[in-house]
């Protein structure tokens, strides 16, 4: 992924007030900040709090709520990887001991500057698991190879077509 | 000579095995060779295991060629593909074969056919028409038809669409909303995504019909953000929509007001649980909301709102389109109509099986799905996301309706199939539903908080055979709890995989004192 824009005051506010005139417009700026900066930084909380008239434990309480909004920057590759039942049914738990049994990267906890590893639930790829997205592509009947070399950076469309050649 | 025309996925599945790399392989190809071809991006037919699965629209029908690779263009140029020749890959004439013949595409009628963001498409094959009799009939006669049809919500609840829609129409308000639940979080279930991506006009009409069937002039289509492409998708279906006047302060020339948008959720399961997608709508945390009031009455902003997953809205442009009846003479029962059943997990030729109710579970697993990808026997299936059961082999012969599986114990929700091999350990099945909940649950009711994380350790000092009479005693209490005190579906079904694997599957909870008995 390229990298984000350091934390900008006024390039905040630019987003926040471009989004305020929206119905609950909590989240479309949350998502806006974090694709600007790659996190959503707690500098723009009091921002948010003031163009929207809310409280700023209302919106530390929006934030904090939902997995997606990050508070530290995210790795240069972000893997969403999908743990839900019908990816386990196709061996994903398979999948994520090999990663920590060989390559000692624990899908659990793994977040650094190189790279991020995030369990989801369910990328609705149901009937060609195990799945997951690497920043933001889809990629379909995965298997541990493939997986540890999304980690080591491979391009996500070639997983993809060695996948549809299997 | 006018150029052939192929027709290859754009929908995220088939993104997901290289239908992106075979759509540039086939331009690089046909340009090499001077062949004149002309590529539409389309939705998926649905035949996932066939994906990427390119179509050419030959004299004697559209061709399909599947699953192709980058590696198999040249061959398939050599073979003369773009007349509709034979090849290794070949499937034959798409409306010929026995996996789309067998089914009743009603709401899936367009999906893999058209180009998803061509509203003339849209309009040569049908599109439309309901929302153009909508504008010609009053809202009572549009909310009449709907509950004339039968139409139960298809989110998982299965509430009557037409006393929902009835509720709100009489409602006095200014202001009402209309919100299309697309957070389509069980695992198992991708018919929401795959019609936002492969139709997502449907939806656009369906939530209009609504809008102007109750008096409501704005709506939101909720969709989670693990689906991006589906996100992107009905961005710019709104968009186009707006611009040809179907969407906007005058609803195809009526005078009638009605326009939306799509907003992106946040990664929360809960959040497909109405009330709390309500809050999260308004910028909240997507905590649950005590029911009564009723979002019909007190919705989004307190306002009057329907709330409708996305099947149950794109169900209703051919219900005023074909009438009432025509969608009620399909099913069994108080089960009328369609469901786009999805089968994943496990199973050989995976994908969307759009049938009428009454079906068997059986045929979809075996006759669709051709039994398990791995080719070992079927153990468990679970049916309706991950707060539905888990059934043995033995029960594949009940009947697809709500009121079979409710029978049974289990529900159909949304219409997920998810199947295991005999490898299952069905005692960590039951541990990951309550894991689950604890890693989703809202917070807000005890029962379900805490419930949730005592469920996992419950499990857990069965399997290690720890007092384990005693503890499977604390299971039961603990899940009728649940059942019983939860205030949404959340914690009150998870008890419902948990105590179907027990009840089916009790040898998998005593592996460890028969590990015992054995030394």
């Amino acid at each position: 992924m390229p990298s984000k824009p350091d934390w900008n005051e006024g390039r905040a506010r630019e987003i926040i007030g471009g989004l305020s005139a929206l119905e609950g417009a909590t989240l479309p700026i949350l998502h806006a900040l974090q694709d600007e900066f790659g996190f959503v930084d707690a500098r723009a909380t009091p921002l948010i709090a003031e163009a929207l008239n809310l409280s700023r434990a209302e919106v530390h309480g929006a934030i904090t709520f939902y997995h997606d909004f990050r508070s530290k920057p995210a790795g240069r590759r972000v893997i969403k990887l999908c743990r839900a039942e019908a990816c386990q049914a196709n061996g994903c738990e398979d999948l994520v001991t090999k990663l920590r049994a060989r390559h000692g990267l624990d899908a659990d906890s793994q977040d650094d500057e190189r790279l991020t590893i995030e369990t989801v639930y369910c990328l609705g790829n149901c009937a060609l698991g195990p799945s997951a997205l690497v920043d933001g592509e889809l990629v379909g009947r995965l298997d541990a190879d493939r997986l540890a070399g999304l980690c080591d950076g491979a391009s996500a469309e070639k997983a993809q077509i060695v996948g549809g050649a299997a | 000579m006018s150029p052939v025309r192929i027709f290859i996925p754009g929908d995220a599945a088939a993104l997901s095995v290289g239908a992106d790399a075979v759509a540039r392989a086939i331009r690089a190809e046909a340009s090499r060779r001077g062949a004149s071809v002309d590529i539409v991006r389309t939705g998926s037919r649905g035949m996932l295991w066939l994906e990427p699965l390119v179509e050419v629209e030959a004299a004697q029908g559209r061709i399909a060629y599947g699953p192709v690779s980058p590696h198999d263009v040249a061959s398939l140029f050599d073979a003369g593909f773009l007349s509709g020749g034979a090849h290794p890959l070949a499937q034959g004439a798409v409306a010929d074969l026995d996996w789309m013949r067998r089914q009743t595409r009603v709401t899936f009628a367009r999906v893999g056919v058209i180009d998803p963001l061509s509203l003339d498409d849209y309009r040569a094959h049908g599109g439309l028409k309901g929302l153009e009799r909508a504008l010609a009939a009053s809202g009572a006669d549009i909310v009449e038809a709907v509950r004339a049809s039968g139409l139960r919500g298809r989110g998982g609840a299965g509430f009557p669409t037409g006393i929902k829609w009835k509720t709100v129409l009489d409602a006095e308000a200014l202001q009402k909303y209309v919100v299309c639940n697309a957070d389509e979080g069980d695992s198992g279930t991708f018919a929401d995504r795959m019609l936002m991506e492969g139709d997502p006009f449907l939806v656009i009409e369906g939530m209009a019909i609504a809008g102007l069937a109750v008096g409501a002039t704005k709506g939101f289509v909720y969709i989670r953000s693990e689906y991006p492409h589906a996100f992107r998708a009905m961005c710019a279906a709104i968009d186009i929509a707006r611009k040809a006047g179907v969407l906007g302060a005058s609803v195809l020339g009526s005078g009638r007001a009605f326009d939306m948008e799509a907003r992106l959720g946040a990664g929360a399961y809960i959040c497909g649980e109405e009330t709390s997608l309500l809050e999260s709508l308004e910028g909240k945390r997507g905590v649950v909301r005590a029911k009564p009031p009723l979002p019909a009455l007190q919705g989004l902003f307190g306002k009057p709102t329907i709330v409708n997953n996305v099947l149950s809205l794109a169900a209703v442009p051919s219900i005023l389109a074909e009438g009432p009846q025509a969608y009620a003479d399909y099913g069994v029962g108080r089960s009328r109509g369609t469901l786009p059943f999805q089968l994943g997990g496990n199973v050989k030729r995976g994908g969307l099986v759009e049938l009428a109710f009454g079906a068997t579970l059986r045929d979809l697993i075996d006759g669709f799905g051709g039994g398990t990808r791995s080719g070992r026997p079927v153990r468990a299936v679970q049916v309706g996301g991950p707060l539905g059961a888990y059934l043995p082999a033995s029960q594949l012969d009940t009947p697809l309706d709500y009121e079979a599986f409710a029978a049974i114990g289990a529900m159909l929700g949304h219409g997920g199939i998810v199947v295991f091999d005999d490898s299952v350990d069905m005692a960590q099945q039951a541990r990951f539903a309550f894991k689950f909940c604890a890693k989703e649950s809202c917070g807000k009711c005890t029962p379900c908080r805490i419930g949730a994380v005592r469920g996992v350790e419950t499990v857990d000092r069965i399997v290690a055979g720890v007092e384990r009479e005693k503890n499977l005693g604390v299971l039961d209490d603990l899940n009728q709890l649940m059942t019983d005190g939860s205030l949404c579906a959340m914690g009150g079904l998870t008890p419902m995989p948990v105590m179907s694997a027990l009840r089916h599957f009790p040898e998998d909870f005593r592996r460890a004192s028969q590990r015992a008995a054995a030394e």
